[in-house]
């Protein structure tokens, strides 16, 4: 499997607080990477150091063999390299498909608007907003929303997606519904970073995890390798109880 | 072959119609009196018309616009007086200059947002302006007259003035053809989003500053031909004149009122705000009374209808965007 994404050695620092130091890992072609850790371990920034939002003090950002690294967002974003924000950031007064089409104008592929708003429509439809396509994304519900951030993302026909926390805050019903269309857009050969704290969700889903704890890798492998891992059950989830939530099991 | 998808639209043929109507209506009976008024209108229609595609496309409220009309009058009237340069010619130089000034200036303060930027661009009016006070090549405070004979290429004073309205008319219509171009294009739709949400639109790849000093540039061009028109007619510029922040604020009212973001609403509230301005100006119950109007009424539409005129119809009638865009 030939690396999609390499991040080596990046860091960065706020003031006194160091929130992503060292940290390597890299994603594969068509492969979902789960990303997790308690709150504030740095995850989000990690995904603003990877598209240009910020600027890593050290280390690099290599993707398909090229380096990206401190290139501006839209830079990224053309190159195929697309996210979602885990606090919703709609156009509101422009609508649901307008949203869409600026996705898909604006991406890998810099369509014209005539087959940007062909794109647009296939994918309202894919995530399920096309009953919704004319509404303002301002009027959207929190899981509209959602769906929206990944629709737009995907207009953009990544080839990596960045997804933070897509499925926080919907109901469990909405996340069944997330975790199908999300299976759907990797099976349709899109490489899949994810942040989530929905540890039932990220166990099946992903690959393979990475475990990132005051900005510093704690731990990498396959799911169940990461779960049963006694430095993640020690110093990121504390507790018994928790670790076998993290086994996808019923606490007792 | 296909026909340009911009002549199905009643927006395009409303602003052609627009157009000949501010030509034609002076010319029935040779009515000079109409012709001055829908001239000060028409200038007012292009200085709002561009003034929205910052505004209401990229969010960016810039209350200095009134530095490229002022610019434009000052490289037409200088071209024309010094070196002789034929009107036409002085004023696409004049505005091409200017338009490259806006490019550089945009570079610099388009990195500022909000309240940074707008309170930037008053500065910029207001360098520029110290700038050519103290300009000696351009007569420092006391500004450039034109000869007499300024006139005579285009057939005489009473000639010269149909032409500038006719040519003034024809930006008028460039203006709104402008605006309507970019609201319909992957220009547009960019603009739109980083008016909406700046950081998003540059997540989802819009060239954020490229578009934005592009615009500024672009909103510069047309106004300043039709200062260097303005000023030409008035065949005298002068620093106080030429970079008058009460225009500049005048063309604000003009976008609120009309619907900032739209193509026509512009256009319709500078033509109400012109019309309403030319009765309280010959009202005269005390001076400068339209500007305390002016001050109220954008008050009430920021505060009741922010749409402006265009947002109330689409609200009212949401059919009605197709059609009045």
């Amino acid at each position: 499997m030939s690396a999609l994404l390499e991040v080596r050695g990046l860091g960065r620092r706020f003031g006194g607080l160091q929130a992503v130091d060292a940290l390597s890992f890299a994603v594969g072609e068509g492969e979902i990477l789960g990303l997790i850790g308690p709150n504030g371990a740095g995850k989000s920034t990690v995904f603003n150091l990877i598209n240009g939002v910020h600027l890593p003090d050290s280390g690099s950002v290599i993707f398909r063999g090229e380096d990206i690294t401190g290139e501006p967002p839209y830079r990224v974003a053309r190159r195929g390299l697309a996210r979602t924000h885990q606090i919703v950031q709609p156009l509101a007064n422009m609508s649901v498909l307008e949203n869409c089409v600026v996705g898909a104008c604006f991406g890998r592929e810099n369509l014209p608007l005539g087959r940007a708003e062909a794109v647009a429509l296939e994918i309202a439809g894919f995530v399920g907003l096309i009953d919704r396509i004319g509404d303002p994304a301002g009027t959207l519900t929190i899981a509209g929303k959602k769906r929206l951030e990944l629709a737009r993302a995907l207009s953009a026909r990544p080839v990596l997606l960045l997804l933070d926390e897509v499925l926080a805050g919907l109901n469990p019903s909405e996340v069944e519904r997330m975790i199908v269309v999300i299976r759907r857009i990797r099976e349709r050969g899109v490489a899949i970073l994810m942040i989530e704290h929905l540890m039932q969700a990220i166990m099946s889903l992903s690959d393979r995890i990475v475990v990132l704890n005051s900005g510093r890798k704690l731990a990498e492998g396959r799911p169940e390798q990461v779960a049963n891992d006694p430095a993640v059950i020690e110093a990121y989830l504390g507790n018994p109880e928790d670790a076998a939530k993290l086994r996808g099991e019923r606490p007792s | 072959m296909h026909s340009p998808r911009f002549l199905g639209k009643p927006t395009y043929w409303l602003i052609v119609l627009a157009t000949l109507a501010f030509a034609f209506a002076p010319l029935w009976h040779d009515n000079v009196e109409l012709r001055e008024e829908l001239l000060l209108a028409a200038i007012y229609v292009i200085l709002a018309s561009n003034l929205n595609l910052m505004i209401g496309y990229a969010g960016y409220i810039n209350f200095g616009n009134i530095v490229f009309f002022g610019l434009g009058g000052y490289f037409c009237v200088w071209l024309v007086s010094s070196h002789g340069w034929p009107l036409v010619a002085a004023a696409l130089a004049g505005a091409a200059a200017v338009s490259v000034l806006a490019l550089l200036f945009g570079l610099g303060i388009l990195r500022l947002r909000g309240a940074y930027f707008a309170l930037s661009t008053i500065g910029v009016n207001e360098g520029v302006k110290a700038f050519v006070a103290n300009f000696t090549p351009w007569g420092g405070s006391t500004g450039i007259y034109l000869p007499i004979d300024a006139f005579a290429p285009l057939g005489g004073p009473a000639t010269a003035l149909w032409v500038i309205y006719f040519l003034l008319v024809a930006v008028m219509g460039l203006s709104l053809l402008l605006s309507f171009a970019i609201r319909n294009s992957k220009l547009g739709l960019g603009l739109l989003a980083i008016g909406q949400n700046e950081d998003a639109a540059a997540v989802l790849g819009v060239p954020t500053p490229r578009y934005k000093a592009f615009v500024y540039s672009v909103s510069a061009f047309l106004p300043a031909v039709a200062g260097a028109l303005f000023f030409f007619k008035s065949a005298f510029i002068q620093p106080d004149d030429a970079f008058d922040l009460v225009f500049s604020t005048e063309a604000i009212v003009g976008v609120m009122l009309g619907g900032q973001g739209t193509v026509l609403g512009p256009a319709l509230g500078a033509f109400v705000y012109e019309e309403l301005r030319s009765t309280l100006l010959t009202a005269e119950t005390f001076s400068n009374f339209q500007m305390v109007i002016a001050g109220a009424l954008l008050l009430l539409i920021v505060l009741f209808v922010p749409g402006g005129l265009m947002g109330w119809i689409h609200r009212r009638w949401p059919r009605a965007k197709k059609v009045l865009e």
